[in-house]
């Protein structure tokens, strides 16, 4: 089992869910999160001052897949993020140890889909 | 001259002002948070912009007395108009503030569209628009209704405060918007939910409150007639916002706050109109019944045929005030107003078709030229914004600025 973890841009959520669903990976968790990449990304202006180099708004997702389904999510979210430009995003893939479905106390691979 | 006249419209001048910050929280709270800067720099704009076109050429295009195409450039830059009433138009105030009063109908009345194309339209282009659309579509409209000279006034319609000239005006040219600029992206698996549902809320009690400056300020005078409008709006309000409640609470199982907000708007378009002219269980009927209406055209008839209506600009002040425009020909008692008409309920069948043509006429012409003015503008500078905008929102990419923090 491993866990999956993606930073993408946020206008990309949307075509990277599709992408998901179209791998038959259904279940996620994403969250709103502020980020440091290399990218300046889009500039905002307060009042005529301009502020770069600031922590710029990203998504990250949270999925955790059995091993047959590794790579077919990556590529999912590869498909829907990428743009080519810098700022993109990354996704991280970590081995993932146990996984318990609370209502049913199920452990393991059974307890991950 | 009077002074609780002008007092009582200079006042009212600045309730009607208000409206139009409150329309941008109303419309603000509904859209997604990446696009809620966009929505209220749409409508505060407007008050700058128009504001100045009125004092301008746009008071002088609507009220010049005549019966052409429009009033024409007799008192550009108000020259002519000054501090003497103006007997033809109100006989007790200063003509200069009679002007300052119909000046905020002039600006709310294009920032009720931006509930049509919210969410998509391109900045530079919705400014054009908004400038050509106050031209050719609201001036001339105006002079038709109110001004001296204008033939639906001749004809007898009846408008108290702007049922024609503002609420169905600006719901048609909605409805093209949304044609116009056809549907925001991903909609069809993805149905944006309201970003600040207490935003909407606030909105809805501003308009309210500014609602009683737009309907009791058209009496143009502190008297009877004020207080009329006073009552009726209130009652109408309130009715058509209890009214929406029940309906959603009948259909989906829930009262929602809204549903209510939405129910109360409706019946403060409808009533618009008919102000001036009916009494206290017209204005409630004409209430009750308005949130039928527009319910229906927003969860029935939208989805339907499938336009994009985003903020349900269309749904509720075009179907509203169509409602309200002929309640008024129904309603109508010289009882209430005797420089009015009775309306078919009171004996006079003919003032029902009156309305009608005042609506159809409306209808017609608001729908062609708003669809010529958006072509027009398309042609020159392109009247959406690129899909990627759409996505990251109209905030940042149209003007660089977000609403909300994530941390701090």
């Amino acid at each position: 089992m491993k866990l999956i973890i993606a930073i993408i841009q946020p206008d990309k959520l949307e075509k990277v869910k599709e992408e998901l669903y179209k791998a038959d990976v259904n279940l996620l968790t994403v969250n709103e999160v502020l980020g440091h990449g290399r990218q300046k990304g889009v500039t905002e202006i307060y009042r005529g001052a301009k502020e770069t180099g600031n922590l710029l708004r990203k998504i990250r997702l949270e999925i955790a897949v059995n091993d047959n389904y590794v790579e077919p999510t990556i590529k999912a979210i590869v498909q829907g993020a990428k743009t080519g430009n810098i700022g993109d995003g990354k996704v991280f893939v970590l081995e993932l140890k146990d996984c318990v479905r609370i209502r049913t106390e199920e452990r393991g691979h059974t307890a991950i889909g | 001259m009077n002074s609780g006249d002008t007092a009582w419209v200079l006042i009212s001048s600045a309730l009607v002002l208000l409206m139009t910050p409150g329309l941008a929280f109303f419309y603000g709270g509904m859209v997604r948070k990446k696009n809620v800067l966009s929505v209220l720099m749409q409508c505060f704009i407007i008050m700058c912009v128009l504001s100045i076109q009125w004092v301008l050429f746009g008071y002088s295009l609507s009220f010049f007395p005549g019966k052409g195409f429009w009033g024409g450039f007799g008192w550009f830059g108000l020259n002519g108009v000054g501090f003497e009433p103006y007997t033809d138009y109100a006989g007790t105030i200063p003509h200069q503030a009679f002007m300052i009063f119909q000046a905020m109908f002039a600006i709310i009345t294009p920032a009720l569209i931006i509930g049509a194309f919210a969410e998509r339209m391109k900045f530079s282009a919705f400014l054009l628009f908004t400038v050509l659309w106050a031209t050719f579509v609201y001036d001339p409209l105006c002079h038709w209704v109110w001004a001296n000279g204008g033939w639906l006034r001749n004809l007898g319609a009846l408008d108290f405060a702007g049922g024609t000239v503002v609420h169905i005006n600006a719901g048609i040219a909605a409805l093209v918007t949304a044609i116009v600029l056809g549907k925001r992206v991903n909609l069809d698996n993805n149905i944006p939910t309201p970003h600040n549902m207490p935003f909407v809320v606030l909105g809805t009690g501003l308009l309210w409150f500014g609602w009683f400056g737009f309907n009791a300020g058209s009496a143009l005078g502190a008297n009877g007639l004020a207080v009329n409008a006073f009552v009726v709006t209130n009652t109408a309000a309130a009715a058509a916002g209890l009214s929406w409640a029940l309906i959603e609470w009948m259909r989906n199982g829930k009262p929602t706050i809204f549903g209510v907000c939405s129910g109360a708007v409706a019946g403060l378009v409808a009533i618009t109109p008919a102000a001036g002219f009916v009494s206290v269980v017209p204005a409630i009927i004409i209430g009750l019944l308005v949130s039928v209406f527009c319910f229906t055209a927003v969860t029935v008839l939208k989805p339907k045929l499938g336009y994009d209506d985003s903020l349900d600009a269309f749904g509720v002040h075009c179907i509203g005030g169509i409602w309200g425009a002929l309640a008024t020909g129904l309603f109508a008692s010289k009882l209430v107003n005797p420089s009015g008409a009775d309306g078919l309920f009171f004996g006079n069948p003919k003032q029902l078709l009156v309305q009608l043509l005042a609506v159809l006429t409306t209808v017609v012409y608001t729908g062609v030229v708003s669809w010529i003015i958006y072509k027009v503008v398309d042609l020159i500078i392109g009247i959406r914004v690129s899909e990627k905008d759409e996505l990251v929102g109209l905030d940042l990419t149209q003007h660089r600025e977000r609403a909300y923090t994530v941390l701090e």
